[in-house]
């Protein structure tokens, strides 16, 4: 059996927001493929370790490594480097003034400098993926909340990112649409994309996580399997939160 | 006060000089604002820059703006720019650029920062580079918020270019107060110069609603 690619690697990161410690010498590792979960008490630092990995925020300390190469934050292009990360965010974040195609539309022609009937294609077609084909024409202000997060996941896909993070994506969202965006995600998922997911859904960590990260003021405390991390935690905190939350 | 009659029949008469003082009250406004907004757009830029050299210079320029008169800033622009060989036209027209970018600027600089930070990230975060999602995402979205202040920032420019008159710019004012008094008539022209100005304002708040209203199409 051969080795499956490593898409992320960090080794000791340290973030601090003033005198703030916020990560602890987090070490994680993302192979190909693999759905890795973060779940944690609000302020553990999960939001935090996400935006590291794609360098909306700048580590102070530790090392990040990105299919295999080292990333320096003040030598290295990082625009370039999130062009290989999608992000999907808690909110949203759609462009309210733009519309869905637009939307999804818009990195591809301006990052990508894609021709405009190349980028509309394939947004059409991403947008068919995310069930929103029919939405194209309409802006984000017309949508429910699911919608826009299925939306907000195809414009990060229109990048073809090799690792999508999500930061709790459906924690805004009422619950009855809950489950159309874990369901894409899911989707995405069978399909082999490597992913990163805060999410207090543990019925989808269960389901669709090869592995889970447990963390609590600012370290990764416990990981595992998600079968073995629910069912037999070794932490008392893992225990507690776990208990929590159920 | 004048008859509605003699009002009326002394405004068709007075209309080709009025109407040349309205072609010059709308190019000063026209092109001072057009100028007026690429000078607000920078003094936000040095504002919401975080480089502390910068954002002292925008400050001083609003400081400046707004602790003095605008009809000494005009006599300022007029005597300064006269060595140049600048006629009035380019000093009065300056001169008001120069007073309504600063409140401009503010503006500008308000609606930028009210945008959602979540936009810049979600651009950021599309492998967009700060200036480009500035540009494609955040300035789109704090423009169509400008607007409403904007347009109040028009109408007082609009009026203001009536200061234009003590440079000795034959515009609306400058017409109303010159055929007033030889006519020894002055009430009659400054009621019909009023008039002139409140189609103006109106025609200005149109054409501002309407944009706003095509500019709504995403709410
Ligand atoms: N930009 C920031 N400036 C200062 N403190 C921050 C910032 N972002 C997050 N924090 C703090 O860092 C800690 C971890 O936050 P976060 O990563 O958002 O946690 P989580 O996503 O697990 O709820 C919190 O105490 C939060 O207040
Ligand atoms: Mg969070």
């Amino acid at each position: 059996m051969s080795e499956k690619r490593e898409m992320i690697k960090i080794e000791k990161l340290n973030k601090s927001f003033g005198d703030l410690h916020v990560l602890k010498d987090i070490d994680m590792e993302v192979k190909e493929n693999d759905v890795v979960v973060l779940i944690g008490a609000s302020g553990s630092g999960k939001s935090t370790l996400l935006r590291c990995l794609n360098f909306l925020e700048i580590k102070n300390g530790g090392k990040i490594i990105v299919e295999g190469k080292e990333i320096d934050p003040k030598k290295d292009n990082l625009n370039k480097v999130r062009e290989q990360i999608g992000m999907v965010f808690q909110h949203f974040n759609l462009f309210p003034h733009k519309t869905v195609l637009q939307n999804v539309m818009e990195a591809p022609l301006v990052v990508k400098r894609k021709n405009r009937s190349q980028a509309e294609k394939e947004g059409k077609e991403l947008l068919e993926k995310v069930g929103l084909a029919e939405k194209a024409d309409v802006y984000p202000s017309k949508l429910s909340g699911g919608q826009k997060q299925r939306v907000a996941i195809a414009r990060a896909l229109a990048m073809k990112p090799d690792i999508m993070l999500f930061d709790e994506p459906t924690s805004a969202l009422d619950p009855e649409l809950v489950g159309e965006v874990l369901s894409t995600m899911k989707q995405l998922a069978r399909e082999g994309m490597t992913m990163v997911v805060v999410t207090h859904e543990m019925g989808f960590a269960r389901e669709v996580g090869d592995w889970v990260f447990y963390m609590h003021d600012g370290r990764i405390v416990e990981r595992g399997e998600p079968q073995e991390l629910f069912n037999n935690p070794k932490e008392q905190r893992t225990k507690d939160f776990l208990s929590s939350i159920l | 006060m004048p008859s509605f009659s003699h009002f009326f029949e002394t405004f068709i008469d007075s209309y080709p000089v009025f109407f040349k003082g309205m072609l010059l009250t709308l190019q000063v406004t026209a092109v001072s604002i057009l100028i007026a907004i690429f000078i607000g757009l920078f003094f936000a830029f040095l504002k919401i820059s975080k480089i502390k050299v910068l954002e002292a210079i925008a400050n001083v320029y609003i400081y400046i703006v707004r602790g003095t008169p605008l009809i000494v800033q005009i006599f300022i622009f007029y005597f300064g720019l006269s060595e140049y060989n600048i006629s009035g036209f380019w000093s009065a027209t300056l001169a008001l650029a120069f007073h309504n970018g600063a409140y401009i600027a503010e503006i500008f600089r308000g609606t930028i920062q009210s945008i959602d930070k979540g936009q810049m990230e979600a651009g950021r975060s599309l492998g967009m580079t700060n200036a480009l999602t500035m540009r494609r995402i955040i300035l789109p979205q704090a423009f169509r918020r400008a607007l409403p202040p904007l347009g109040n920032q028009f109408i007082i420019g609009l009026k203001d270019s009536s200061l234009a008159a003590f440079i000795g710019m034959y515009e609306l004012f400058n017409v109303a107060t010159t055929a007033g008094s030889n006519n020894f008539d002055s009430m009659t022209y400054l009621l019909i110069v009023a008039v002139y100005y409140l189609i103006l304002v109106f025609l200005l708040t149109t054409i501002v609603s309407l944009m706003e209203k095509k500019l709504s199409a995403s709410d």
